[in-house]
């Protein structure tokens, strides 16, 4: 099999996960459809498409992996691997980008013009006489009634401190990996599982707060719209970030990566990063300023 | 040899064509109305087509040279003519250059560009307000200071003759699509101040003659100004897509010297005080329903259609509906101030009192919903004052 | 200096093979059955098929809507349809057009062609790519079967803006999720493209030395990653405010309609890079072929591609002139919007150059980008007339506006796809297709495309707003010359069909390897058709196979 030896590039001869996949997402996806037009079958069949979904990653990276433990992987494979997900890692920087964006736009522009700023002089006077524009604000006819903020520095800044010390254990797990400590490895992702899942709790109880005691909803005009959007997704990608440490961990458990060569480990500590500074634009933009 | 001779005579066919048509619009005899863009009765339409031309040209002579060094190399530079191919992969002189020149031409055109701009959006004193508001599919128009205000919507015969299938002509109405019952009036050589917004969705109220359009923002005011020069009638169209009505959308404006103009304004003054003072008597239902059957028909109808049947899915029907053949109270109180959310928007500042009532009166007895009831004019200001 | 890393030639690489399939990994073995060969897929070429099949299908159902609307403003009056449903058409010939025909085609073409031009065997991820293919037809099938729902198809034009789109009843949310299906699979079509041009290169084949058609879709890849997100969080705010409260576009809220607009532009304008970036990539690959001399200028046609897709990322607004924007905004977006003309001028000039005393023949591929070269230019030339804010508000949603991008997309992409397609279809099949046929397809395409969309400039300068199903009378001469144009053009493209058709199936003419005589690149230096994966040596790189090679730099 000489010209094997040649064709050092690993490609995969026909795979069913991806159409598998696609049955998962439009399964998913119309099921939200017709969720949202109060289906009452939806649901249900929103959580196969859930599962079809996690059937395939399982099975799809289970395979990845097998190929992956089994060497047949060489170093250009590593690297597209790598390119694969820091490009995906910027794709989702734009998708916050937008949601901040709407925020910075609702902020700097929206909300002054309505309360009657520079050019905005008719418009408050005709439209929205007596509205006043600061900030935070449902806007000029209160859509969701009354609200109050939460406080920075409560639960945000525990959060904050979590997911800085979760980004510093997750190092500290990759420092270990490559110092061949699978010990510590695996104690300091466990601890990094335990934080980003602390703070996946905190949210909850913040959200919590914000339903029952605040008035604060995703109806409350603007701010309730930007503030329940951005910490929304955010914490779904927590969520999702801490879900893939768990499995890192998992395989560490059982003796994978290498100190030399561990893609798996290093993509979703980038992705955990990347949550990581999102939160503390969040912190900045949507708690503190 | 025959080969190269047809691409010859396709290859000039087709340059001709396109002269033909750039030459078409340039030509002195064409740049009237139904070609080129209008010259318009302000300045600003006249500064904008001025800066049209100029640009035009310019893009005209660049694609000239573009396409003649193109063409050339084209006749002459081919295998067939055993020309041989040179091998030079670039020149940095010429690369400068035509980086260089294009920059130029740009400057060249931003001067006029910017000083045009702030031309438009930099309005000076304006002696008159006139509040545009734009909705699902017509116009409404208030005259600020002296506290007219009215509704115009597209005429009747042009609203008949639209219908799918309508078996009109349209050649055969007058103005077809571009006429309106009731025409925004201004008065000539008068800087007016526009103030232009929206109740539903987006519309854009455009009016070429005046050399702009503006879009019309629900919650927002745009501000935008005009003086126009002569007086006469402009029409316009909305110019944003809002809906399925957007093309049934027209703007007209009646242009009068000022005297007229004034005279105009004093004969709608007495017309309102005679409205207020037909509030307060009580309608008899004949009255009711003959206003009623013809604000429905000028103001419900495009959704509710002039059977009452709705237009599914959308538009529900208006006979046998559980507002219509339900509750006074509720059924005043939907109308006045519309259904959130959807396109059945709020009338209470749209249509007068008596408008309403006589609207109310009629969908509660025609089509079959025959309530027996009427709605007083009276009513409606009471509920309207708290 | 390469990325490319030398080949890796360990043991291990053999035992894979073995153990992901037992048989013996043969050059050109293709999976038999039709699940094996496409369902299941990983392989470039048969996903390149895929994608450009599929695209053609969208391109015929796209006009076949776009027939439609031409049909209806025939003559004045309505006379076939209701205006709601004309705007549903508008709005899904669009966005079938945008997103179902160009873009998957020219993803098709990177599938064929890149790894072919770069010297790889394939492409980095090979299953990710399947992914990417094969996420659109279930996207597509959700978007289409909203014109069957209740409620009609999306008709709030493909820019979808609120607060109209929000009106749209049940089948909006359909729509919201077909377009996240489709960013998805952009995305991921995005990153494999990237991470085969960085990673899979020959080694020799060094950035400043691939050809343009890679150059332009490397830019253009990021150019998608970059924005299809944007849209994707577009949409999934207006999916919020429809169906779960928030305000992002509700004055009454604090939010603001015109906010989606930004954003939607933030995407939109680099969107139409994405679609013509890599018309200018093929065209790049053609003139030189046919001119028989090298491309004039290859750095700066590198550096003008990298400034446009710059430059897109801040012109945006120039959508928005009339929205009431303030004045040093609008002065802003006008100045930007026209330095574009600076480096989409420098490729025109280059193009020209390369043919300047080249030794050039007319074959169909050729006739294309010549084509293309003259319409783009005039579409580009009346950008830039809309580019100018004041004369834009009288501009601005009427015909010229609909004669403008059709200029740039009609006999721009979509006249660069089939001048590729041409181009290329001798490599793909082996076979050539019937000369005489291609040319009749170009001179109908040519005449009638100009017929159909020529008038509408004048339309649009006499005042016609655009997305209106019915309009005055004095607009009629010019809709109905522009609709038989229409008509023609569209007819034509059922010659197109027939040639590819007869190419793959039935053409007895074998071409060679290098069907071309002055064609230069990797491709060529393959068989015709290719073997099933591409490279599986990396080729040996000397300036003769290279498909530019400008020596000064
Ligand atoms: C492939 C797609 C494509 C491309 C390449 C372009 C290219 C350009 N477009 Fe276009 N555009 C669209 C697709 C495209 N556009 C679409 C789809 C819309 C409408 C969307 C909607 O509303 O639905 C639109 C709308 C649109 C508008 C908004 C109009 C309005 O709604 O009011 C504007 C305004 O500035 C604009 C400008 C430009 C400019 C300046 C370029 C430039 O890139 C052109 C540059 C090229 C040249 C200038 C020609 C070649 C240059 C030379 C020969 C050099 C010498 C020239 C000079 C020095 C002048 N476009
Ligand atoms: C890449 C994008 C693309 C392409 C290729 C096209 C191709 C065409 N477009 Fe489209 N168009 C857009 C993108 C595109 N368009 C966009 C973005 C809009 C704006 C939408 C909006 O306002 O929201 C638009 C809007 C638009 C309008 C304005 C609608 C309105 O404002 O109301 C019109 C009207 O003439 C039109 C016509 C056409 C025609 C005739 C073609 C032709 O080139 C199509 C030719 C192809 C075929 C016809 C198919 C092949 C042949 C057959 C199916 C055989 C049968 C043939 C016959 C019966 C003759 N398009
Ligand atoms: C732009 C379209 C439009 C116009 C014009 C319009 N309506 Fe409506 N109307 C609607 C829509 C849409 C609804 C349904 C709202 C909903 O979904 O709850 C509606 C609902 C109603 C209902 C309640 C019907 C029911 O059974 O729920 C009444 C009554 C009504 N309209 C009266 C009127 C009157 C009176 C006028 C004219 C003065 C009018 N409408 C003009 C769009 C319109
Ligand atoms: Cu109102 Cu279009
Ligand atoms: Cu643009």
């Amino acid at each position: 099999m000489a010209h094997q030896a040649d064709n050092s590039y690993y490609i995969p001869h026909g795979t069913k996960w991806p159409i598998i996949g696609s049955l998962g997402l439009i399964t998913m996806l119309s099921s939200a459809a017709f969720w949202v037009n109060d289906s009452e079958i939806a649901p249900w069949t929103f959580v196969a498409g859930v599962l079809i979904l996690i059937f395939m990653l399982f099975g799809w990276f289970g395979e990845v992996i097998r190929e992956s433990e089994s060497g047949m992987y060489n170093a250009q494979v590593d690297t597209s691997f790598r390119m694969g997900m820091m490009w995906f890692i910027f794709s989702e920087v734009m998708f916050f980008a937008v949601f901040f964006g709407a925020l910075f736009y609702a902020r700097m522009f929206a909300v002054p013009w309505l309360g009657g700023e520079g050019t905005g002089a008719f418009t408050n006077e005709l439209l929205w006489q007596g509205y006043e524009g600061v900030w935070p604000t449902a806007g000029p006819d209160d859509l969701g009634g009354q609200f109050q903020t939460i406080p920075a520095f409560g639960v945000p800044f525990i959060n904050t401190l979590i997911l800085l010390s979760s980004g510093l254990t997750v190092t500290l797990a990759h420092h270990a990996l490559r110092n061949n400590d699978r010990t510590k490895l695996v104690i300091w992702l466990i601890a990094t599982v335990v934080l980003g899942f602390s703070f996946v709790y905190l949210q909850i109880e913040e959200y919590k707060e914000a339903y029952q005691h605040l008035g604060l909803t995703l109806g409350s005009g603007i701010y309730g719209s930007t503030f329940f959007m951005l910490t929304g997704f955010h914490g779904m990608h927590v969520t999702l970030g801490a879900i893939m440490l768990t499995v890192i961990a998992i395989r560490s458990m059982r003796g994978h990566f290498k100190s030399d060569s561990h893609f798996g480990f290093e993509a979703v500590a980038w992705y955990w990063h990347f949550v990581d500074v999102v939160w503390l634009g969040l912190f900045i933009f949507v708690y503190v300023y | 040899m025959k080969k190269q001779n047809t691409f010859i005579v396709a290859a000039a066919v087709t340059a001709a064509m396109i002269a033909a048509f750039w030459l078409l619009l340039v030509a002195p005899g064409y740049t009237g109305n139904e070609i080129n863009m209008t010259r318009g009765v302000t300045d600003q339409s006249e500064i904008n087509y001025q800066l049209h031309m100029i640009v035009l040209w310019i893009c005209v002579v660049i694609g000239v040279i573009v396409f003649s060094a193109m063409f050339v190399s084209i006749v002459l530079h081919r295998k067939s003519k055993d020309h041989e191919a040179a091998q030079f992969t670039h020149s940095t002189k010429a690369e400068i250059i035509w980086t260089i020149i294009p920059v130029l031409i740009l400057i060249v055109m931003a001067v006029p560009a910017t000083t045009a701009l702030i031309h438009m959006e930099v309005a000076p004193e304006t002696e008159m307000t006139v509040k545009i508001t734009g909705f699902q599919w017509r116009w409404k128009y208030e005259y600020v200071e002296d506290g007219i205000q009215f509704i115009s919507s597209l005429d009747a015969e042009s609203n008949a003759a639209r219908r799918l299938a309508s078996g009109a002509e349209p050649a055969a109405v007058d103005n077809y699509l571009l006429e309106v019952d009731k025409p925004l009036v201004l008065p000539a050589e008068t800087k007016i101040k526009f103030l232009i917004t929206a109740d539903d969705v987006i519309h854009s109220w455009w009016v070429p003659a005046l050399g702009w359009k503006r879009d019309a923002v629900p919650g927002f005011i745009n501000e935008a100004w005009t003086e126009i020069r002569e007086p006469g009638i402009y029409r316009g169209q909305c110019a944003e897509l809002c809906g399925k009505d957007h093309g049934f959308m027209p703007i007209v404006l009646k242009v009068l010297p000022k005297a007229e103009f004034d005279q105009w304004v004093r004969q709608q003054k007495r017309l309102m005080a005679h409205e207020e003072a037909e509030v307060e008597r009580l309608w008899s239902r004949e009255e009711l329903m003959d206003l009623g059957k013809s604000v429905y028909t000028a103001q419900c109808a495009t959704c509710h259609q002039g059977d009452g049947q709705g237009l599914a899915p959308a538009f529900p029907p208006l006979a046998g509906s559980t507002v219509t053949r339900g509750p006074v109270s509720e059924h005043i109180d939907l109308v006045l101030n519309g259904r959130e959310g959807t396109a059945m928007q709020a009338w209470g500042n749209m249509l007068s009192d008596a408008d309403i009532a006589a609207a109310l009166t009629y969908t509660r007895n025609a089509f079959g919903n025959d309530m027996g009831d009427v709605v007083q004019p009276q009513m409606i200001a009471r509920i309207k004052n708290g | 200096m390469s990325i490319a890393s030398t080949p890796d030639m360990t043991h291990s690489t053999d035992q894979a093979g073995d153990h992901a399939h037992n048989h013996d990994d043969h050059h050109d073995h293709k999976p038999s059955g039709i699940l094996n060969r496409w369902l299941f897929t990983t392989n470039h070429k048969d996903i390149g098929t895929l994608y450009l099949a599929f695209s053609l299908l969208m391109f015929f159902i796209g006009g076949a809507m776009a027939m439609v609307i031409r049909a209806e403003l025939f003559m004045p009056g309505l006379q076939l349809v209701e205006p709601e449903f004309f705007n549903q058409m508008t709005t899904m010939h669009a966005l079938i057009m945008v997103f179902g025909a160009v873009m998957p085609a020219w993803v098709g073409f990177a599938n064929w062609m890149i790894p072919m031009m770069i010297g790889a065997p394939d492409m980095a991820l090979p299953r990710l790519n399947n992914w990417s293919f094969w996420i659109l037809p279930f996207a597509f099938t959700m978007l289409l079967s909203t014109l069957f729902m209740d409620s009609g198809g999306p008709a709030a034009g493909w820019t979808l803006y609120p607060p109209l789109s929000l009106q749209g009843g049940q089948s909006f949310a359909f729509v919201v999720f077909a377009v996240h299906m489709m960013g998805i699979s952009s995305i991921m079509g995005s990153i494999n493209i990237i991470a085969t041009i960085l990673n899979m290169r020959a080694p020799g084949m060094v950035l400043l030395r691939m050809p343009l058609f890679v150059w332009t879709w490397l830019i253009t890849a990021f150019l998608l990653i970059a924005v299809m997100p944007v849209l994707a969080g577009a949409v999934t705010m207006l999916l919020t405010d429809h169906f779960f409260g928030t305000s992002f576009f509700n004055a009454a809220g604090g939010g603001d309609p015109v906010m989606f607009q930004h954003i939607f532009w933030f995407f939109g304008h680099p969107e139409v890079y994405i679609m013509i970036l890599p018309a200018f990539g093929v065209v790049s690959e053609i003139i030189p072929t046919f001119a028989r001399k090298p491309l004039f200028g290859y750095s700066a046609m590198v550096y003008a591609t990298a400034s446009i897709a710059f430059l897109s990322f801040i012109v945006w607004a120039h959508h928005m002139f009339t929205v009431g924007m303030p004045l040093t905004g609008e002065l802003f977006f006008m100045y930007a919007t026209m330095l574009i003309a600076v480096p989409t001028g420098v490729k025109v000039f280059n193009w020209v150059s390369t043919m300047w005393k080249g030794s050039m023949t007319f074959e169909t591929p050729m006739l294309f980008a010549i084509g293309f070269v003259v319409l783009f230019t005039i579409g580009g030339l009346s950008g830039l007339m809309l580019a100018i804010a004041s004369v834009d508000l009288q501009y601005h949603d009427t015909y010229f506006v609909v004669a403008h991008f059709h200029y740039v997309l009609v006999p721009g992409s979509v006249f660069a796809l089939m001048a590729g397609t041409y181009y290329w279809l001798p490599k793909w099949t082996g076979h050539m297709y019937s000369e005489k046929w291609g040319k009749i397809h170009f001179w109908l395409s040519a005449i009638s495309v100009n017929i159909l969309f020529f008038p509408q400039h004048y339309l649009g300068l006499a005042g016609m707003p655009r997305r209106i199903p019915d309009y005055s009378t004095q607009f009629a001469d010019f809709n109905m010359i522009s609709s038989i144009g229409g008509f023609l053009f569209g007819s034509s493209q059922l010659i197109f069909l027939g040639v590819i058709i007869h190419c793959v199936y039935k053409s007895r003419q074998k071409a060679s390897g290098q069907a071309w005589e002055g064609a230069r690149g990797l491709e060529w230096i393959l068989s015709s058709p290719p073997p099933y994966h591409s490279f599986n040596t990396p080729p040996v790189i000397d300036s003769s196979t290279l498909a530019h090679v400008d020596e000064a730099h």
